[in-house]
């Protein structure tokens, strides 16, 4: 091979690897970037039964209802409309009734949301921050939640 | 006494403004005398911020709630520990040690670039000092510790509980020392640029800061991950959260900088991608510290937001990566371009290092910032996870990590990837015997997982068969190669061992994500679970009193095979009443490589516990692996061809008959 020949397969090489790279990020966000949706989102939001998307909001009060064992149902609400949602597991720390909360996993073929994750993460104020902004864009935001 | 601390603060932005301009404007005109002022102005300029941070630190550690600062981030009744580390556990007080190693890395070029040409020295010192008058200012303007309050309040506002932890102490000074100790190699490539000229010896120069910083990177991520693992009770190691990604951005270009400063040293190739990869690395850090520093983000380590600091950071990033960029682009072309070599040679291998590496960079950039983008430009919000990087990251990365054992194997110039591949037989047996292992006495359905595990072995394998070889094992008599083994170059037991590092933190997560096992109940005292053939009775549950919280401490005993009590785990739950907030402190056993990791929930209506229990397969090898790559940097860090005042390459002190390997 020429030095001009070698130069080209090698800059070839790696211009390909760049593009299959490509490829699969843009695959990859198409199919996997999971969606964030508040409560009153849903209504307009095609979803495929099975689909992973992240619920957020707040605990709806006096929703929590514990089987006595690992199970918990609790219904996220934006205060609009809210959602029952299904766990299995230890709650975070931080969850509590009126908090803010993300929730992620799938809608079952009953309508009710089972979560493999709950988050509540927060800032000092105690809201994460896709809920907050959530609550804000709907004109629910009120102070004395945080 | 604050204010002398406050004082100390405005004083070392002065400096750090003659700093940026006297050494600088010397360099131009040929005037000795003025670049002479960079070192000593650079040293006073750390003597100062070092004394406004200790003033700060004595005013946490004495509760001086007088200081807003104090008031919004301590307690009296916190433990002085955690008093101390909490002068960094809060948003100003980590901008401050951030100047604060910035203006130590400064004088330790000061320090030991005796030796550097006078030019570039007071060029390299300048740079430092605008970075350094950048955040100083950022400090004073939007983020001072030393305001104060009036009247003092009687109480402090407490430290965020989940801080207060021996990590604190840990992991952000390591992450600082490595995000920061890149500012050397951007302030040298950009001197570089500014200088018009650079050769081999520039990379002799800079790879010891590069070494540096990336070790110290690579202690302050893993103990991050760790601190995350045990502090946050759900068992993860790293959650590819945008904070993580932040610091871990900079690691991967760090890693690829650290290679391809070893072609230039060597082969003289490659300089003007060096350089870019300096700058970018050191743009990433800052990219690091503008995600999670201005509030763009929420996580524990975004504390109270304020959008003035975040425009003020991102002003900083614009100047300093747009600058530096086109700087680059406006210079790069007067540099002297290295040669083209062969592909099969050692460069070429760390050629495609950097190809992969700088890949993989951009694949966890584009899944942080995504997002970001997203939102800013749209207004929708898309959360990327895990999978994501699952299928981009990982394909990117195991093909790297196939090609890790065959780059030091390679020649340079002229390489023969056959030769190598022949040398590399018994490690490639090893691993495929891993493979059938797993495959058939531990999971006979884990094909994915026992492939990784077969690559891990392959790693650990390559690594050791490349310092058996360059021995001489097999081929000379043991004594001699023991001789030769201790007489080899240190930089190539750092290569081995960080290479080996990287295989054992491979196994580590392979060993989790593969075969970990959990179970999920409601235990009553007296009741007893299984998990992975170990067995745990739940021994009841007691309130403990700390010194600012309140806990309650549900003991586990870990029975063995007879029944009898064989060990004892305690996890927690605490809260902490001036915050009301509770954490989650996690019972952790380490048995072997492996951990039983247990976490508790709420107390159900009929007085059982929920308790989630992990039997989390070699994870201790993540960090363990960690720890030895970075040992692998501190190793190479003293070889003596590395040191920064190395006389002359010429004598090497090699064994004879390795001059061909050597790397």
């Amino acid at each position: 091979m020429t030095r001009k020949q070698k130069r080209l397969s090698i800059i070839g090489g790696a211009l390909g690897f760049l593009g299959f790279a490509a490829a699969l990020t843009f695959y990859a966000l198409g199919q996997k970037a999971s969606y964030f949706y508040m409560p009153a989102d849903l209504a307009s939001a095609t979803l495929e039964p099975g689909q992973r998307i992240r619920l957020g909001g707040l605990v709806e009060k006096g929703s929590i209802v514990r089987d006595g064992g690992t199970e918990v149902a609790f219904s996220v609400t934006d205060t609009e409309n809210s959602v029952k949602v299904a766990y299995t597991g230890i709650l975070p720390d931080l969850f509590r009734e009126e908090q803010g909360v993300i929730t992620e996993g799938s809608f079952g073929a009953d309508g009710v949301f089972r979560a493999d994750s709950v988050l509540a993460k927060h800032d000092e104020t105690y809201m994460p921050r896709e809920v907050a902004d959530g609550l804000k864009e709907k004109g629910l935001w009120q102070q004395e939640t945080q | 006494m604050v204010e002398v601390g406050h004082f100390a603060l405005v004083l070392a932005f002065a400096l750090a403004l003659v700093q940026s301009i006297v050494p600088l404007v010397g360099a131009r005109v040929g005037d000795e005398r003025m670049m002479a002022v960079a070192g000593p102005v650079t040293m006073a300029g750390f003597a100062l911020v070092a004394l406004a941070f200790v003033v700060l630190m004595i005013s946490y550690a004495r509760s001086d709630f007088s200081l807003v600062n104090v008031w919004e981030n301590s307690h009296s009744l916190k433990p002085m520990l955690y008093k101390i580390t909490g002068t960094w556990g809060n948003h100003e007080g980590s901008m401050l040690l951030w100047a604060l190693i910035l203006t130590l890395f400064g004088s330790l070029v000061a320090v030991f670039g005796a030796n550097l040409p006078a030019s570039l020295r007071a060029t390299v010192l300048a740079v430092q000092g605008w970075i350094g008058t950048a955040f100083l200012l950022f400090i004073l303007v939007t983020s001072n510790p030393f305001v104060r309050l009036s009247p003092a309040p009687i109480e402090g506002r407490d430290l965020n509980p989940i801080l207060q932890d021996i990590g604190l102490a840990i992991h952000p000074p390591l992450l600082y020392l490595g995000y920061v100790g890149f500012s050397v190699c951007f302030s040298f490539a950009v001197a570089a640029l500014i200088d018009g000229r650079i050769d081999a010896s520039w990379a002799r120069w800079v790879r010891p800061w590069t070494l540096a910083a990336w070790a110290f990177l690579t202690g302050g991520v893993a103990m991050g991950s760790y601190w995350a693992y045990y502090e946050l009770g759900w068992g993860g190691f790293w959650f590819w959260d945008p904070v993580e990604n932040a610091s871990f951005m900079p690691w991967l270009a760090g890693t690829a900088l650290l290679h391809s400063a070893i072609v230039m040293e060597k082969r003289s190739a490659l300089k003007i991608w060096t350089l870019l990869l300096a700058i970018l690395t050191f743009s990433l850090s800052l990219l690091g510290t503008f995600l999670v520093r201005s509030g763009v983000l929420t996580s524990v380590h975004a504390f109270a937001t304020d959008p003035s600091r975040g425009i003020f950071i991102l002003c900083i990033l614009v100047v300093f990566i747009g600058g530096s960029l086109a700087l680059f682009a406006l210079r790069s072309s007067t540099l002297t371009a290295g040669g083209i070599f062969h592909p099969i040679s050692r460069e070429g291998a760390l050629v495609l290092n950097n190809l992969f590496l700088t890949t993989a960079t951009a694949t966890v950039f584009v899944g942080t910032l995504y997002p970001l983008a997203v939102e800013a430009l749209w207004g929708e919000k898309i959360s990327v996870g895990e999978p994501f990087f699952n299928l981009t990251f990982g394909p990117v990365m195991v093909p790297l990590l196939l090609a890790v054992p065959f780059g030091p194997l390679l020649a340079w110039k002229r390489g023969d990837a056959f030769a190598a591949a022949q040398r590399l037989m018994t490690a490639f047996a090893g691993a495929f015997l891993a493979v059938l292992v797993t495959l058939l006495f531990v999971d006979r359905t884990a094909v994915l997982a026992s492939l990784g595990v077969g690559l891990s072995a392959w790693l650990v394998l390559g690594a050791l068969t490349d310092l058996a070889l360059k021995a001489g094992f097999g081929s000379v008599p043991f004594s001699t190669m023991l001789r030769r083994l201790v007489g080899l170059p240190r930089s190539m037991f750092g290569t081995a061992l960080a290479h080996l590092g990287l295989g054992l933190t491979t196994l580590g997560i392979v060993g989790v994500m593969a075969f970990e096992t959990e179970n999920i109940l409601a235990m009553k005292p007296g009741q007893t679970a299984e998990i992975s053939g170990h067995v745990l009775r739940f021994d009841g549950i007691q309130p403990v009193q700390g010194p600012n919280y309140t806990e309650s401490r549900a003991r586990f005993a870990l029975l063995g095979a007879g029944g009898q009590v064989a060990g004892e785990i305690v996890s927690s739950k605490r809260f902490y009443p001036v915050r009301q907030m509770p954490t989650t402190e996690a019972g952790i056993r380490t048995m072997g490589l492996s951990q039983l990791y247990v976490s508790i929930g709420d107390e159900t209506s009929d007085g059982s516990l929920v308790v989630r229990i992990w039997w989390k397969p070699l994870v201790t090898l993540i960090w363990g692996g960690a720890l030895a790559m970075m040992l692998g940097g501190v190793v190479s860090l003293f070889d003596r061809r590395l040191r920064v005042g190395a006389p002359s390459r010429r004598q090497r002190g090699l064994p004879r008959g390795t001059e061909t390997v050597t790397s």
